[in-house]
């Protein structure tokens, strides 16, 4: 064999960390100084005369000011939405209905790029995220319950559905957008009228989306989109002319609702907090899987309800997952949010950033071993790094207590008996997951984990059709898919 | 990333782990949403041009041919000043003295196809004696094809047994083994027959011949590059990848090194472990290295078609 006499190969950095950067431009994104009430058809000065900053996460830079509704803004809310009740939403054929649902969803899926910038912008969430998961969901939540909207008595055979009357809504910041679509849409298709209060620290895709509302000739008062923090809140809870509150957020704020409601004729579906169980047997594709982990606690900086923030892996194969789980976080790119090849976001505010540092010094101070990302966080915005806890036990509070960010709570288990057991013992219970490739093993543990959503090798995976919410501090009642529907009628 | 070294033992390769097809699909296709510009891109396609082993595999390839796509390799775009040269040259064994001669001390590798490419439908004497006559023609590089009949049969000791004589025959030529990804169909099949290659002496495991489709398709080429990252973690042996047919767009290829980069790192990111199989992605690189340089791109006609 003859020997080279050059050497021809090549070495150039390609990626180290991190890659050039590849911001989002911001130009699609309009965004007013200050944004006022949705009450009525129209934008209305609050009553209360105050307003709030809305910043970005990522630079602590104000975006707007947001108007601040008191009881008296929420009570005009209220009757105008009983008033459009009455008289139009009410009495209009069904499937005049489902024409302006049709038509909220086609003009969201154009102005699809813009809803993304500012969720981003106002959220702090990865611009990949925004622009491929919640923004085309939310559309796709209106278009599926734009479908049901002349089919009720199909939905429900031999069964009279009525609608309940004026919803009040209560969403939460981690998705800001999806959240609003995933409550008006089906009450909107089941002919209620709607009050939405959008969380205080993401009102803008909310008020964009009343843009759209006004653009689509919906009739006023239909949907009411007022903004404020706890109290506007509270003031739409306590309301006496409310016939049905929907609430997702912590576990609790649910408990005070419920508390407030109690004694009330108001119908109530609370959708709060979680800690998921996210099962790896020693039989799974543990490439898979590992990235099962990776999507199942850092998708939305772990800010998700349902997500896999406890990991059981089967002894017989920890090592292995745990190599690969910490080879992979060392690919994660951490960083601006606008930037499109951002894998982990920034935290949505500095109250939830405090409260996720207050954790890691808990698991820290329990003597837990800890493993961080190498990543370097920006110097200004609201991050946190990846981080794992390993060697922990059922007894820790960073297993029984939710953290909502990208804090994962490492567990080992020997059968599946014993991760049954665990995987049940807490007071939360909406979601679960089982990575094995024997059929019979995740039929078994789908009939036994007590979790309202169970994925079988996947995470995090959702769509209009399938219904979601939880059992014990989770919460009750389902929304989406038909289980939705039922929510916001009188059967 | 870190290995054991440890006493390596052969594994049972019916037990070679499993692929979710779903998961490993949607895994490949989040490579595809990296954003690569400005100088990440450059690097990027600098490298990608780099490690091309720019092949002809016709029955109708002549000495001429063969001269000719030599001259190209050596001179891809006299143009662009400072570009690097593809790896190596992939022909069959009866123009491997032809192309050795042609590239002299340009660095650039001579990788001949070997054991009765493409099907493989052959005795095991004339493998053998296909590989040495390369190798004594002075070829740097061999590619066989595993018996994927033998494969499916479910005849796994004759497979191994068949890469590590013709690996023995190679000397110290390196040696891709050629699984024909599209013809094993499964993730299973392609992850157990990486396994049975790097086990039995593979120095490179290569997806395709070109003579079948699919060709390469970032899935399989993740299963495979999976595959070398668990026979690191067990051996401490690096593995090098050869994804080949199918990827002739440089905004495809860089994919690929997204893909590599984020699956083996750094130590894997230059053409001694990482080769593309391709004839026709050398012109497409080189119009997007002109754009690049320009801000304008110039048609295929001013790109040389060898």
């Amino acid at each position: 064999m003859a020997k080279a006499t050059k050497n021809n190969t090549l070495k150039l950095k390609f990626d180290t960390l991190k890659y050039a950067p590849a911001p989002e431009s911001k130009s699609s994104a309009k965004i007013d100084a200050q944004y006022d009430l949705f009450i009525n058809g129209k934008f209305e000065k609050p009553l209360s005369k105050k307003y709030f900053d809305t910043i970005n996460p990522a630079t602590e830079e104000k975006l707007a000011s947001i108007a601040n509704a008191n009881a008296a803004d929420v009570d005009k809310a209220v009757k105008a939405a009983r008033n459009a009740y009455n008289n139009v939403w009410s009495k209009m054929p069904t499937k005049e209905r489902g024409k302006y649902i049709y038509r909220i969803a086609r003009m969201l899926q154009e102005r699809a790029r813009e809803f993304s910038v500012i969720e981003t912008l106002d959220g702090g969430k990865p611009i990949r995220e925004s622009r491929d998961i919640d923004i085309p969901l939310a559309a796709n939540h209106f278009f599926y319950y734009a479908g049901w909207a002349d089919k009720l008595e199909y939905a429900f055979p031999n069964k009279q559905p009525r609608s309940l009357g004026v919803a009040g809504q209560i969403i939460p910041w981690n998705f800001p957008l999806l959240m609003a679509a995933w409550k008006i849409a089906p009450a909107l298709a089941t002919g209620n009228t709607v009050v939405l209060k959008p969380a205080e620290t993401t009102s803008l895709t909310a008020l964009k989306l009343a843009e759209i509302i006004q653009e689509s000739d919906l009739p006023p008062g239909v949907v009411n989109i007022i903004t404020g923090a706890g109290a506007t809140g509270a003031a739409i809870v306590n309301h006496p002319d409310i016939n049905k509150i929907a609430f997702t957020g912590s576990t609790d704020v649910g408990k005070i609702i419920q508390r407030a409601v109690a004694g009330t004729n108001k119908k109530i579906t609370l959708e709060l907090g979680g800690k998921a169980a996210n099962i790896i047997f020693e039989d799974a594709a543990i490439d898979q899987a590992v990235e099962g982990i990776i999507n199942g606690i850092f998708f939305n900086q772990g800010h998700v309800c349902c997500a896999g923030s406890r990991l059981f892996v089967q002894e017989s194969v920890y090592k292995i997952v745990m190599q690969k789980l910490k080879d992979r976080i060392a690919t994660l790119i951490v960083g601006d949010p606008m930037d499109k090849n951002t894998d982990v976001g920034a935290i949505n505010s500095k109250q939830q950033l405090e409260t996720i540092h207050k954790y890691i010094n808990i698991g820290k101070k329990e003597g837990l071993e800890i493993f961080e990302s190498n990543c370097v966080l920006p110097r200004k915005g609201f991050f946190c790094k990846p981080t794992l806890f390993t060697n922990v036990a059922q007894s820790s509070r960073i297993v029984q207590e939710e953290i909502f960010g990208p804090v994962l709570a490492i567990q080992t288990f020997r059968t599946d008996d014993e991760v049954i057991e665990k995987a049940n013992n807490t007071a939360f219970g909406l979601s679960a997951g089982v990575w094995t490739d024997k059929g019979s093993k995740v039929f078994n543990l789908t009939s036994k984990l007590r979790a309202g959503v169970i994925w079988a090798n996947t995470y995090n995976k959702f769509d209009p059709t399938s219904p979601f919410g939880g059992y014990k501090e989770s919460g009750f009642g389902r929304e989406g898919g038909l289980h939705g529907l039922g929510a916001y009628l009188k059967l | 990333m870190t290995a054991e070294k440890k006493i390596v033992t052969v594994p049972d390769f019916r037990y070679s782990p499993h692929i979710d097809h779903v998961g490993v699909e949607e895994r490949a296709s989040r490579f595809t949403k990296r954003s690569i510009k400005a100088e990440s891109k450059l690097n990027g396609l600098k490298l990608t041009l780099n490690m091309i082993d720019l092949t002809t595999l016709e029955g109708k390839d002549t000495d001429g041919k063969v001269k000719q796509l030599c001259y190209k390799a050596r001179h891809l775009h006299d143009a662009y000043p400072g570009l690097p040269t593809v790896a190596a040259i992939c022909v069959y064994p009866s123009m491997v003295s032809v192309a050795k001669k042609a590239l002299g001390n340009s660095g650039i590798n001579v990788a001949s196809v070997a054991t009765a490419f493409p099907s493989g439908q052959a005795s095991r004497d004339v493998k053998i004696r296909d590989v040495k006559y390369a190798v004594n023609n002075g070829a740097d590089e061999i590619d066989m094809v595993i018996s994927r009949g033998r494969f499916l049969q479910g005849d796994y000791n004759f497979v191994f047994d068949e890469i590590a004589v013709v690996k023995e025959a190679c000397g110290a030529a390196r040696l891709k083994v050629i699984l024909e990804t599209g013809e094993l169909v499964t993730y299973d099949n392609v992850r157990k027959a990486s396994d049975i290659a790097m086990y039995a002496g593979a120095d490179f495991i290569k997806t395709s011949t070109g003579k079948i489709t699919p060709a390469a398709t970032m899935p399989v080429t993740l299963v495979m590059l999976e595959a070398i990252r668990d026979f690191y973690y067990k051996t401490g042996k690096m593995i090098a990848m050869k994804p080949a047919g199918g990827i002739s767009k440089s905004k495809l290829a860089l994919h690929y090194l997204v893909m590599l980069q984020e699956t083996l790192g750094e130590a894997w990111m230059n053409n001694h472990w990482f080769r593309f199989g391709a004839s026709s992605l050398a012109n497409d690189v080189l119009m997007q290295l002109e754009k690049e340089r320009t801000g304008v791109y110039q048609s295929a006609n001013y790109f040389s078609v060898d």
